[in-house]
């Protein structure tokens, strides 16, 4: 009993160091994966003020019902669907990402990449797309519509509650 | 170590006429402590063994092994291709500026201001895309000769390796000249990365260095194509050559039904192999300056960030996977097909087979497997795409039956494909691994070239002469 107590303090002590210098090495290697982590990750861009990511797009009159206007800086396109409400679209398709030009003779975006194509409000007409275009949250304050580009809502289909309308 | 043994009054003897030497003949022999065209063999072995860069090598190997139609110097061509993306590249980091707002203006002045400037990226470009070419035919090679058994095996994986760093190095090559055609493959690319369950964003992010392709990611691409992933090829290379030579040389050629020489008949590898490849480097070289003089490597317009060209493609090399893309669910193009692949790539060696290296094809019954793989990939492949095309325009790839509906006609494809070879050749288990192997690398060149020449305005299938009209 006491021998093999000795025994195993003994191996304990000595297999102890062994393993705290393993740990040890194994910790390291995590600070050395935590630096490289920490200087590949992604930098926040600019969004702290707000004020970069809010576009002004005009009045509202300046808008007519069934229109689309793209917004080459915001990376966007404001339409305004038949009912009079407003979208703000994101032109990345996505399906993989291209940028989605407005085509007025077939009333629809079509992605030059893979042929998905889309309505005025977004919705996926044809695939690959597997779901409708982004949206950009729009508000409309004293008849001027203004888009926070800043927020980016993923969403499967169009909903008439994405609509903001004057 | 090879050294002959010098006795005490030579040993002063020798100082004596050292201390005679001249200045120059004397930092001569401290850098080249023997002379270095040997005369004897001893002499080469012992270059051989005190060379830094030749004792990766074996002094000796298998005679029969030298035959060129055993290996191709598929390998050493790798290396040739390798060092020449080395020396060019280099050339180009002292003009290259990598920010969006100059790194296509740097290749133009590149192009037409620096003498031999455009000459410089043509070898680049095109030892870059012949590498990827031949690093596959390499991995053939080895397969189809059976040297991924015994000794060789971790060897094999190692070689997996090193082709997966020459793609990383060919992906993140392709973003550096900021034109339309890079901006958009690599946007495309990278987009596919998404389509990861749970950490797809993530992973894209990561990649992207942010949300969207910007200086950041040109950044994180130029430090890894300049020096990660030269620091990786250099090491794993090292470690593949000296594997090469501890497994004493390349597998040895036989038929089938010969048996595996124990002490097969050997020669010196200076100059016996040397040579040789040394031939074939010239030849290779020539071959890459040629091209490289009538063909120039091409430059878009600058990147538009607004506009997608039609249609956007990625890197050749990826099309096949891009192709998936359009038949499949996401999830199973991107995730599901190439994780399946690379595994069952990185474990060939470990299944259980018969010892069977150094035969070419393994017997007729592996030689008709394999033939009837080919024909199979390139008789089924298209059919496969062209039907696809028949389904329903508007099938939705992302939910329900037509999603897992071409995962589960190509399994069960695949099923009879080998019920066949068991059935009707009575092809063993490694005659029949081997066939799918075949089978898998012609199904990828078929979407690949379907990829490159048959996809046109959004990614339409066409005819290549009414692609461009």
């Amino acid at each position: 009993m006491t021998a093999q107590s000795t025994n195993r303090d003994s191996t304990t002590r000595r297999s102890f160091l062994g393993k705290l210098w393993l740990w040890l090495g194994g910790l390291a290697i995590l600070e050395g994966v935590w630096i490289a982590t920490a200087i590949l990750r992604p930098r926040k861009q600019v969004t702290t003020g707000d004020h970069d990511a809010i576009v002004v797009a005009g009045p509202v009159e300046r808008f007519e019902a069934g229109s689309v206007t793209a917004f080459p800086n915001g990376k966007f396109y404001l339409t305004r669907i038949e009912d009079g409400g407003f979208l703000a679209l994101s032109r990345r398709c996505t399906h993989l990402g291209c940028t989605v030009p407005w085509v007025s003779e077939e009333g629809r975006f079509v992605c030059p990449c893979h042929a998905s194509s889309f309505d005025i409000r977004g919705e996926v007409l044809s695939p690959p797309a597997p779901r409708a275009l982004d949206l950009h949250p729009v508000r409309i304050e004293n008849g001027v519509v203004k888009i926070d580009t800043g927020t980016t809502l993923a969403r499967n289909g169009f909903e008439p509650s994405q609509v903001t309308r004057p | 170590m090879g050294g002959p043994k010098i006795s005490g009054g030579a040993v002063a003897e020798k100082d004596q006429r050292q201390r005679d030497d001249g200045f120059l003949r004397r930092v001569w022999r401290s850098v080249f402590r023997r002379p270095i065209v040997p005369s004897t063999d001893r002499e080469r072995r012992w270059v051989v063994f005190n060379t830094l860069l030749l004792h990766f090598r074996p002094t000796q190997l298998p005679e029969k092994t030298l035959r060129f139609t055993h290996t191709f110097g598929l390998g050493g061509m790798s290396l040739v291709l390798i060092l020449l993306l080395f020396a060019t590249g280099i050339l180009m980091m002292f003009v290259y500026e990598p920010s969006p707002d100059a790194a296509y203006d740097s290749i133009t002045s590149l192009q037409n201001d620096v003498l031999f400037g455009r000459l410089v990226r043509n070898i680049h470009h095109w030892s870059a895309n012949l590498l990827v070419g031949i690093v596959l035919l390499h991995l053939l090679r080895v397969f189809l000769t059976g040297g991924y058994h015994g000794p060789r095996q971790f060897n094999w994986v190692v070689g997996l390796s090193l082709m997966l760093f020459v793609l990383v190095a060919n992906f993140t090559g392709y973003l550096l000249p900021w034109d339309q055609l890079s901006y958009w493959a690599i946007t495309i690319s990278t987009a596919m990365l998404a389509y990861v369950p749970w950490i797809g964003e993530w992973l894209q992010e990561l990649a992207r260095g942010g949300t969207e392709i910007t200086s950041t990611t040109l950044i994180g691409f130029y430090t890894i194509h300049t020096t990660v992933v030269p620091a990786a090829l250099i090491v794993f290379m090292a470690l593949h050559f000296w594997r090469v030579r501890k497994a004493k040389g390349v597998v040895i050629p036989r038929r089938s039904g010969e048996v595996v020489e124990d002490k097969p008949a050997t020669v010196l590898f200076l100059p016996h192999l040397l040579m040789r490849e040394v031939a074939v480097a010239c030849v290779l070289i020539a071959t890459i300056m040629v091209v490289s003089v009538f063909f120039n490597a091409p430059l878009g317009a600058e990147a538009n960030p607004g506009m997608s060209p039609n249609p956007a493609k990625a890197p050749w090399y990826f099309l096949g996977f891009q192709e998936l893309l359009l038949h499949f669910h996401p999830v199973i193009a991107v995730v599901l097909i190439p994780l399946a692949a690379a595994l069952f790539f990185a474990l060939l060696p470990y299944f259980r087979y018969r010892d069977i290296e150094g035969v070419w094809m393994m017997s007729a019954v592996g030689r008709k497997s394999g033939m009837a793989a080919v024909v199979f990939g390139l008789v089924v492949t298209p059919i496969l795409i062209v039907a696809d095309k028949l389904r329903s325009a508007s099938a939705d790839l992302s939910s329900g039956l037509s999603g897992i509906l071409p995962l589960a006609v190509v399994a069960a494809l695949f099923a009879a494909f080998v019920f066949v070879l068991h059935r009707w050749l009575a092809a063993p288990r490694d005659e029949i691994v081997q066939a799918l192997v075949i089978l898998l690398l012609v199904a990828l060149a078929v979407l690949t070239i379907t990829g490159v020449w048959f996809r046109g305005e959004g990614m339409a299938l066409m005819f290549p002469w009414e692609i461009g009209g």
